[in-house]
């Protein structure tokens, strides 16, 4: 190619990639830099602010309600990777055997990725109210005591993770799901006339050869669960007694109710500072993967 | 590569494949026990679904029970008489066509905005040869794991300064450059064979033409999930329009639906009703193009 051609073609690269990165550029990459900025400014948002230095970074360090965040969304992101990735994992075996009516199953259990965040929120609230609950209706039904599922702060968190639970499931189901089809019925074969037995040949060939899979919804279920705003802002609003605050709906709570916008600011940058930290070392453990592979 | 956004084999993981049913066995013993087996599968796969369908369900009903038997506290498989006066009461009470309207216009200008600019990137990143390519690739890939929170007060900002606040735009342009989408298409589009693109080029087409006369009769696919996995993205979008629609008479249907709890609190007929208006379309959607959202989340995971 002489070098004209390819200047001509970088130059219709860049003009077919100019919608997307004026988009990109304008609406994510400027508001980056001017949330760092306006982190360091002391502001409501009316108005203009004033420079405040490191001031809201200090304040973070001191804020108990901060701490309680990060542990809270750390809680919530290490409870509910696992056990949706677990619960998934077994969804999609049990759907990858032969069965009546398998399509059936399968669509049911992937539908509530149709589901808006808000809408799923309200199930909750609905399934888990304390007076007229599904659950505490089923509960008392069979004998057990209801569980404050409101009022209670364990019991107010465990409703965050079930009904998060509800909402992903069916997302690390189909995730396995693809992973599984693409593991070739002759590996079986094989194990079963060497012996193995149901738990060894998933231990040792259908786990092993998930790991693609198992890789991808880790990072995957990490970064959303770091994000998990809808069903906290609604199931309990970060209640009772903050026991169910996380970053980022302490975040939005600084930032346009108490209006504390630098602060707020300061707060995402935090959040920012952690996502780019977890990207970087799935980076490497995907690059030391490749190599090994 | 640098974040996978691709497990492997992903595309229609929900389809039935023939190859792992297994053939028959001979032996009595052996066919008794497994269909013993079969059966407690059965059943747990029963058992799963009924804890999926039971919320969804349970609003149905609350949904079309009157008041005073929600208000009785008993569990009702099925309420003692169907009635719509939740839904009247909803409609009397809040402007829910025209949040309807919102949410259908927001989500179809997304959509198309989406499809079109993704399929443009998406040919430049998969054809064509440019300095910084996947330098600039990656870091478009990178805004996938960025929480709204981090940049949402200056997005606010930035948009009131725009002069776009107190318009469906201040919702439909953040949203519509996906990267995700950018990602989905330059992944399709690596799979048309660069030799028909090459011979094309060389027969004197330009890239307009490649595009539109090779390469978009070929993507069809692609562009049904980049359209539907936008609209249903937009559809159920929250975390921004909360910041970005505070006008009434703008708000989309989750919007809607958290203002309307706030002011009917544990009125659950009129909440359940109106949270059935904001999930059935996409269900239906869901339902009957599964193929396409499933290829969609299979790719990526990323909403």
């Amino acid at each position: 190619m002489s070098s004209r051609q390819a200047r001509g073609e970088a130059r219709a690269a860049y003009l077919l990639l100019s919608p997307n990165l004026l988009l990109l550029g304008l609406f994510v990459f400027v508001p980056l830099v001017g949330a760092a900025v306006i982190s360091l400014q002391r502001t409501d948002g009316f108005g203009g602010g004033t420079f405040a230095g490191l001031a809201n970074y200090a304040t973070l360090v001191g804020d108990p309600l901060f701490w309680r965040s990060l542990v809270n969304t750390t809680a919530f992101t290490v409870l509910v990777t696992p056990l949706s990735m677990a619960l998934g994992l077994g969804a999609s075996v049990l759907l990858n055997t032969v069965l009546p009516a398998r399509p059936v199953f399968r669509s049911v259990l992937i539908l509530p990725m149709a589901i808006s965040g808000v809408a799923t929120a309200l199930l909750g609230v609905l399934v888990f109210d304390e007076n007229t609950g599904l659950l505490d209706l089923l509960l008392r039904a069979v004998g057990l005591p209801a569980v404050p599922w409101q009022s209670g702060s364990a019991a107010a968190f465990a409703s965050v993770v079930l009904v998060t639970l509800w909402w992903r499931v069916g997302f690390n189901m189909l995730i396995y799901l693809a992973g599984l089809q693409g593991i070739g019925p002759d590996l079986y074969e094989a194990a079963t006339l060497d012996g193995a037995n149901r738990w060894q040949q998933f231990r040792h060939l259908t786990f092993p050869l998930l790991g693609a899979s198992t890789f991808f919804l880790l990072i995957i279920n990490v970064i959303f669960s770091f994000q998990v705003f809808d069903i906290v802002f609604v199931l309990t609003g970060g209640g009772p007694r903050n026991a169910t605050s996380v970053l980022v709906t302490y975040a939005y709570d600084t930032g346009f109710e108490v209006r504390d916008q630098g602060y707020a600011a300061a707060i995402g940058m935090v959040l920012l500072v952690l996502t780019m930290a977890f990207t970087l070392l799935q980076w490497r453990g995907n690059r030391s993967r490749d190599v090994v592979e | 590569m640098s974040i996978s956004v691709e497990p492997p084999g992903a595309a229609d993981a929900v389809a039935e494949t023939r190859s792992d049913r297994p053939g028959r066995r001979p032996g009595r013993h052996r066919s008794r026990s497994r269909r013993g087996l079969l059966v407690l599968r059965l059943l747990a796969a029963v058992v799963v679904c009924v804890v999926v369908v039971a919320p969804l369900y349970w609003m149905v009903v609350v949904a079309l029970s009157s008041r005073s038997e929600l208000l009785g506290g008993e569990l009702r498989l099925w309420p003692r008489a169907l009635t719509t006066e939740n839904f009247d009461r909803v409609l009397s009470s809040f402007p829910v066509l025209t949040w309807l309207g919102n949410s259908v216009s927001i989500a179809l200008t997304t959509a198309v905005i989406t499809v079109v600019v993704n399929l443009l990137g998406g040919y430049a990143f998969a054809h064509l040869r440019f300095r910084g390519s996947s330098a600039l690739f990656l870091t478009a890939l990178a805004t996938l794991t960025l929480p709204v929170q981090v940049i949402m007060v200056a997005l606010f900002r930035l948009v009131t300064a725009l002069g776009l606040y107190g318009s469906y735009w201040a919702v439909i342009l953040p949203t519509a450059a996906s990267a995700f989408g950018l990602f989905l298409a330059r992944q399709s589009m690596l799979s048309i064979p660069r030799d028909l693109v090459e011979a094309a080029r060389i027969d004197g087409a330009g890239h307009w033409r490649v595009l539109t006369r090779i390469v978009l009769p070929l993507s069809k696919p692609l562009v049904a999930v980049l359209f539907f996995m936008s609209l249903l993205g937009s559809w159920n979008d929250f975390a921004w329009p909360l910041i970005a629609l505070q006008d009434n008479r703008l708000f989309t249907l989750p919007i809607g639906l958290l203002y309307l709890q706030g002011q009917f609190g544990p009125d659950y007929g009129a909440t359940m009703a109106f949270a059935l208006i904001n999930v059935t379309p996409m269900v239906v959607l869901f339902l009957v193009f599964q193929r396409y959202f499933v290829q969609g989340f299979a790719r990526s995971g990323i909403r």
